[in-house]
């Protein structure tokens, strides 16, 4: 760990509790359609309208995919049972949720973060969506003093799991970090698409803070952060509130908080007293839910890679650190593979990780040219037929045209190699005919060399490696 | 015509093409006509549906085809299962106008069992009461004694098929429901084992509790409806995974060997006329050669006051969903909030937001230990009960009502005493098991009164074995 994370002297405890929809066929409880974006009450029915006498029944596939997301977080998968969860809004049609309450599928898991820091996961628990409000008119689009409002139930009992992380964060980055490998699993293990500007990855931060050594302070829970980016400055921002309160002499009042994006603060939601009374109890219209034990090995047995173990097998390959730029970047890009392909294919390795990690994943591109291409260009480069630079350039037609032999390329463009000879012979007459900048460089004026070199390169018509002749000007000056 | 009086006879006879289904209906449609208006079994009576139906049972007889086993049988579905296109009210306001896009799974199992729906019968508002007296719609009056109420909450179906308006009626029982009423009625009335019949399409009352069940003339009528409703349904994850129930088969079974239950620490109060059909029912099987023996059920005084907990509690949440928006009655207001208020305040009943109330408090954080909780210790302590006396005996035997049909009023204002009334039928449903009332004899005023046969979870056959016995030896008949 690094040093320990403080704003003025407090640290941060923060949990994170994550709601995922699941990318499954059909709704949780119900055969309509779990799809996004179509037009408004076209995935209903019965059961998902709450209409008097429909009855749920669970869907397979979401406990499946539930269960993947429990033991990919490293939980126990346990026998367990649905609670009605009551609350009356006008997006909940049977004005309860079917939720898990003492009893969650998943159980004591843990997610680690690149650096190898664990955060403790204590429950990943299946329940189902509400449906979508719209309120029109009025101020902020809030219910109250609204016009009116439209109801979408599409989304109502689409699957949900809600991940409860442990208050294991301790700074804003780490909660970023978190909820980054969080979606890079859940997208490794097709349970979600995990896009948190769509909603299908929903993120509250529970954040109070702290003296060293103190007993946990009051928290309170942030919702309605919607990007990555977003939850680090909600929690720093939250975290400076309090502190100011503690600091001022009042106290923190344990609430719900909304974070607004454009104001850059958190405001009352409400407060602990006038917190809903939920009246769980066990949903009799479903039984308990007790997945075989050959059911839970072959969903552990059926799990993808994760993130960390990707990284660490390209790590281990390249030699570049797990937690680095480079791997983090084409791993979350899902180009690990890729780039072990053109390795395998003859390339050297980091010269393939650093080729992908610029030209594709930094671009947010897909690598779209056979493996074997990059490697052929990769060779050409490593053994020094191609400076740096011709290799972009070669590279850069390659990847424009989706394909391509490298060395046809080179030739086309006239990149040959340059014997060390013709390029020393080319360096000297430079000197010769610049004497003026050839002697202030000599003087230790750096910036002479610019001219020297400028000349060489139009000189060899762009095919001297630049640094071999910064390196041959050096060694002249001596 | 009017000697077809039991579904059996009717669908044999229809599929026989001995009558037509028409024909049934139209005698059954008569009876309605001359007696409706001073029974009011029905909310609503399904003349053109039931014609329609009766006349595709026909065509298939005609046509060669088997209409099934409840051919032509003119059969009443109480107003809280589903029908498609055809209101279900519950016998509240709260559901007016609404017409369900579904049927209910009861309801296309007799349908393709080749039954004629005549009708949605009248019951307490969402199945709450024993009455038939806490309808929007008006009373239920029982067809012995008009001057008295059917029973209830399925009054409706009971007093359709003790009236010939129906050959059968279909009822829910969340406490009682089926059995009270049918004993009041002097008909058959049976509630199967939770999770043999499905309850999708059933408004739900108390979910844990509710199970859909026959009313009929006889024992083997409600063996044969029984056997056509039960049976797994997917689309109800309650239902037990298994092949529909066959009972027919025991219906003529000596009961001779069987070991008959005597609750030794039956709560009392009941009538002394009911306290003696209950012994005469003893005394007849130990005459048949059966073994009356003694079990306790000590925790069965405490099964009312877990049922008056556990019950509203999951209506609470069951009702929690009628706020005007979707379907149902609307009464606008100035704002969202009051619209919700105004439309539960107009749509509700007394009973019904009573109810909401005890169970929005048993559910209460600060409460739920010392109401809903302890509630549920006390139903697994009545199963645990009933598991020993099982040990003991093949079926148990105990009045169905502690009272014969009591005037119209009576008990209105004392919802207390009015509870009482289900006091040996609730427990059978703290447990999941299936019970049955038979008729046997009558009682005060000349009332019918019904001895309620008892056993355990999927012990159909043998309670069956029992009924039909009972049947066979019951003294004299009903007025």
């Amino acid at each position: 760990m690094s040093d320990v994370f403080m704003i003025d002297g407090y640290e941060l405890v923060v949990g994170l509790e994550v709601h995922v929809e699941l990318a499954t066929v059909t709704k949780l409880f119900s055969a309509s359609a779990n799809r996004f974006g179509d037009d408004p009450n076209t995935h209903i029915d019965p059961v998902t309208l709450g209409l008097p006498g429909a009855l749920p029944v669970l869907n397979r596939q979401a406990v499946e995919l539930a269960m993947r997301i429990g033991l990919a977080l490293n939980c126990s998968v346990q026998a367990c049972t649905f609670h009605r969860k009551n609350y009356f809004y006008p997006d909940m049609p049977k004005a309860y949720q079917i939720s898990q309450y003492d009893v969650p599928l998943n159980i004591d898991g843990w997610l680690e973060l690149p650096g190898g820091k664990r955060i403790g996961i204590e429950r990943a628990h299946l329940e189902e969506d509400t449906g979508k409000s719209t309120h029109v008119g009025g101020t902020g689009g809030r219910i109250h003093g609204s016009d009116y409002s439209l109801i979408d139930f599409n989304r109502a009992g689409v699957p949900l799991v809600e991940i409860v992380g442990r208050p294991d964060i301790a700074t804003p980055d780490e909660a970023k970090q978190y909820v980054t490998e969080l979606r890079q699993i859940l997208v490794a293990i097709g349970a979600s698409d995990a896009k948190m500007e769509e909603g299908s990855m929903r993120c509250d931060a529970n954040v109070s803070v702290r003296r060293p050594g103190a007993p946990l302070g009051t928290r309170c829970e942030i919702k309605n952060v919607n990007s990555v980016r977003s939850l680090g400055r909600a929690i720093e921002y939250e975290a400076r509130r309090q502190i100011a309160l503690i600091e001022g002499g009042e106290k923190v009042r344990q609430e719900t908080r909304h974070w607004d994006e454009n104001d850059g603060r958190t405001h009352t939601l409400r407060t602990k007293e006038d917190a809903d009374d939920y009246r769980y109890f066990l949903e009799p219209d479903l039984v308990p839910l007790a997945p075989e034990a050959s059911w839970i090995d072959a969903v552990r047995a059926a799990l993808p890679m994760l993130p960390r173990e990707r990284r660490a097998r390209l790590s281990s390959a390249t030699g570049a650190p797990s937690d680095g730029e480079a791997v983090m970047v084409v791993v979350e890009r899902g180009q690990d593979d890729y780039v072990l392909a053109v390795a395998a294919a003859g390339a050297d390795v980091s010269r393939a990780l650093v080729h992908v990690k610029e030209a594709y994943a930094e671009q947010g591109a897909t690598p779209a040219i056979p493996a074997a291409d990059l490697a052929r260009m990769i060779v050409l480069e490593t053994s020094g037929k191609l400076t740096s630079t011709q290799a972009k350039t070669v590279l850069a037609e390659i990847v424009a045209s989706g394909g391509g032999d490298a060395e046809k390329i080179a030739a086309a463009k006239g990149f040959e190699a340059m014997d060390t000879g013709a390029l020393e012979a080319m360096v000297d007459d430079v000197i010769a005919a610049q004497a003026d900048a050839w002697a202030k460089y000599c003087a230790g004026e750096e910036k002479a060399m610019g001219a020297l070199v400028g000349a060489i390169m139009k000189a060899s018509k762009g095919k001297a490696d630049g640094k071999a002749v910064t390196a041959l000007l050096q060694s002249k000056r001596g | 015509m009017t000697e077809l009086s039991n579904a059996v006879d009717i669908a044999n006879a229809v599929r026989h093409g001995s009558v037509s289904a028409v024909a049934v209906l139209d005698e059954y449609l008569a009876r309605i006509d001359a007696r409706e208006s001073s029974i009011h079994a029905f909310n609503l009576v399904t003349r053109e549906q039931a014609r329609a139906m009766a006349a595709k049972v026909d065509a298939d007889v005609k046509a060669g085809r088997d209409p099934g086993p409840l051919a032509g049988v003119p059969i009443a579905l109480k107003d809280n299962m589903c029908t498609r296109g055809v209101p279900t009210t519950c016998s509240s306001r709260i559901l007016e106008g609404w017409k369900p896009p579904y049927d209910a799974t009861v309801v296309t199992r007799l349908a393709e069992a080749g039954a004629v729906f005549v009708g949605k019968t009248n019951l307490d508002e969402f199945a709450m009461g024993s009455s038939t007296e806490n309808s929007a719609f008006g009373v239920t009056y029982n067809p012995h004694d008009t001057t008295r109420v059917s029973g209830g909450s399925s009054g409706g179906s009971a007093a359709a098929v003790a009236a010939g308006f129906a050959a059968a009626s279909l009822g829910s029982d969340t406490g009682g429901s089926i059995r009270q009423p049918a004993a009041l009625c002097g008909v058959v009335g049976v509630k199967p084992t939770y999770g043999t019949v499905s309850r999708y399409g059933l408004v739900a009352f108390a979910s844990s509790l509710d199970q859909i069940g026959p009313f009929t003339v006889d024992v083997r009528d409600a063996a044969v409806l029984l056997e056509a409703m039960s049976g797994h349904d997917p689309l109800d994850s309650t239902s037990i995974p298994q092949p529909a129930l066959s009972v027919q088969g025991s219906l003529d079974r000596d009961v001779k060997g069987l070991r008959v239950g005597r609750i030794t620490d039956l709560p009392g109060g009941s009538d002394p006329e009911v306290e003696a059909r209950l012994a005469e029912s003893f005394d007849a099987l130990a005459a048949a050669g059966a073994t009356v023996v003694n079990v306790e059920l000590p925790s069965m005084k405490y099964g009312l006051t877990a049922y008056y907990l556990i019950a509203p509690a999951e209506a609470s949440s069951n009702l929690a969903r009628y706020d005007g928006v979707r379907y149902g009655l609307r009464v606008d207001a100035a704002d969202t909030n009051a619209m919700y208020m105004a439309t539960r305040a107009a749509g509700f009943g007394d009973e019904v937001k009573r109810r909401i109330m005890l169970g929005t408090y048993a559910l209460s954080a600060g409460y739920y230990d010392a109401y809903y909780g302890k509630a549920l210790k006390v139903r697994r302590l009545i199963s645990d009960d009933f598991a020993r006396a099982y040990q003991k005996a093949d079926v148990i035997l105990t009045p169905t009502s502690p009272i014969v049909a009591f005037p119209v009023g009576a008990k209105v204002d004392d919802p207390l005493s009015m509870y009482l009334c289900d006091v040996f039928t609730i427990p059978t449903n703290l447990a999941g098991h299936p019970a049955m009332s038979v008729p046997f004899g009558t009682g005060a005023h000349g009332l019918p009164v019904g001895v309620q046969v008892l056993a355990p979870t999927l012990g159909e056959s043998v309670m069956f074995q029992v009924a039909a016995h009972l049947e066979r030896v019951a003294p004299g008949g009903a007025k």
